[in-house]
């Protein structure tokens, strides 16, 4: 069948971006996925959303998802409790001075787009946040309106509205390549050998969409990296805020179903292009040292009973931006992916935007300069901001 | 017997009734139910609730067990819940 638009890759990204297209009626869509919705990184993320960057391309964006966030449920009508939205800030912690002035920094881009971060001591790390450990804690900022939201059904959620407005999506169907002719993108060929026509084609597969782009003759420096994380059995409401440190590398969060989840970047990270290299298993390495700097800086946890690690991918790019906008050498190709550990909070903005791009509307945020062809060009944009 | 009272899944407290109403809204295999309903993931990592709805979806599919498709079994460690400070210890090594 021809369509005007096929995604591949069911994560948020292009779940999201078929709805916001479906939005602006941009015509018939097909969203093939090749397990699951959410079967990628989306599913094995930790959930987290935050403003806290330091770029001014991701304190403009995160701004404005989290304003679709805190919007979802009339949105996508679903209830904030359905999407497990949760506003308990994000405590970022400085262990140097040289860490602390880079976080005022940070802050102040944030003031400049209007978030109220808060630059803390550690005198107010204990006072507000006395669960917290604040042995070698030089100060902090904190913004209230980071948080969480539950990667499953924010996903679920787009995915029904998408549904609803029209747009097909099928499970099960790996996209075995992208067909190309005469530089023109002219749809997909299935793994069943079927195929699909389309004149444009969006690739949100994260780091599944490099080899994926192979098939049309595209090299995008786009890699897989484990990152592993784990689960806790549920608690009461005792921890308000992400609890986390840039230089150590922990996130800790509790979610609003009660359990913490928490995660720690790999020592020696690898480079995964291929599909076949990709890697989940979780390791003891990480147990012992996630076990490690929880119990240190959340003293609490020592009691809290530990139900599951599991790992994901990060999808990375050499500056640690999305690669998304249209591929140079390929008519009606496009990419967005590289989230770089941050595409699911990324998400809808990313969505919104890029759907404005792909219908010919002006952008608010102007994301031109994460077309994928600045690799190329050595036009990096840079984001001090991350962990690992 | 009343399917609002029938737990499948004593983590998450998921009662028949709400399995049998998520597999009708569409999520219809193991691995759809444990990322909408969080069946599965609570600490007794689907050893109770697993054949359960396994069943349970066999009977909506009219298919035997054996022919419904749930991923590869995943070990995700430590199988059984664990206390941090157990582990406190070996970790400050």
């Amino acid at each position: 069948m021809t369509y005007e638009l096929i995604i591949i890759g069911g994560g948020i990204q292009g779940v999201a971006t078929a709805y916001e297209l479906a939005k602006r009626r941009a015509g018939k869509i097909l969203l093939l996925e090749k397990t699951i919705l959410t079967g990628g990184s989306t599913g094995s993320c930790a959930a987290g959303i935050r403003a806290q960057f330091g770029s001014e391309f991701n304190v403009r964006l995160m701004a404005r998802s989290l304003e679709i966030f805190e919007h979802m449920d009339e949105e996508l009508g679903y209830t904030k409790e359905y999407l497990e939205l949760w506003q308990g800030g994000y405590l970022v912690l400085a262990y140097s001075g040289k860490e602390f002035e880079g976080l005022k920094r940070n802050a102040e881009v944030q003031h400049r787009f209007g978030l109220d971060t808060a630059i803390l001591s550690p005198e107010e790390v204990e006072r507000d946040f006395p669960r917290v450990n604040i042995d070698g804690v030089v100060g902090a900022t904190y913004h209230s309106r980071d948080g969480h939201a539950d990667p499953f059904r924010v996903t679920f959620a787009y995915a029904e509205a998408a549904r609803k407005l029209g747009v097909e999506i099928r499970e099960w169907t790996p996209v075995s390549e992208i067909l190309v002719q005469n530089g023109k993108v002219r749809g997909v060929k299935l793994q069943d050998g079927s195929e699909e026509y389309s004149d444009r084609v969006l690739v949100t597969a994260g780091a599944w969409s490099t080899a994926l782009l192979k098939t049309a003759g595209i090299d995008l420096p786009l890699w897989g990296e484990k990152h592993e994380i784990l689960i806790t059995e549920p608690w009461e409401r005792v921890l308000g805020p992400m609890v986390i440190s840039f230089s150590r590398g922990f996130y800790i969060q509790q979610r609003p179903h009660g359990s913490f989840i928490m995660g720690l970047p790999p020592v020696n990270p690898e480079h995964w292009y291929e599909p076949e290299e990709f890697d989940f298993s979780s390791s003891m390495d990480f147990l012992m040292r996630m076990t490690k700097e929880a119990t240190h800086v959340l003293p609490f946890l020592q009691g809290v009973n530990i139900v599951r690690q599991w790992a994901g991918l990060y999808e990375m790019t050499p500056d640690h931006h999305h690669a998304i906008g249209p591929v140079d050498e390929v008519e009606g190709l496009w990419v967005a992916a590289g989230g770089s550990g941050h595409g699911f909070m990324f998400g809808p903005a990313m969505a919104e935007q890029l759907s404005k791009w792909m219908s010919g509307n002006s952008m608010d945020i102007d994301l031109t300069p994460l077309a994928p062809g600045r690799f190329k060009k050595g036009a990096l944009v840079v984001e001090p901001a991350v962990v690992g | 017997m009343n399917e609002e009272n029938i737990i499948v899944c004593r983590c998450e407290d998921i009662t028949l009734r709400e399995l049998r109403e998520a597999i009708k809204e569409g999520y219809d295999s193991w691995d759809k139910l444990k990322r909408y309903l969080r069946i599965g993931m609570g600490p007794c990592g689907g050893k109770t609730c697993r054949l359960l709805v396994l069943r349970e979806l066999a009977m909506v599919k009219n298919a035997p067990i054996s022919k419904l498709y749930v991923r590869k079994t995943v070990v995700r460690p430590p199988t059984r819940s664990v206390p941090f400070n157990a582990l406190q210890k070996e970790a400050s090594l």
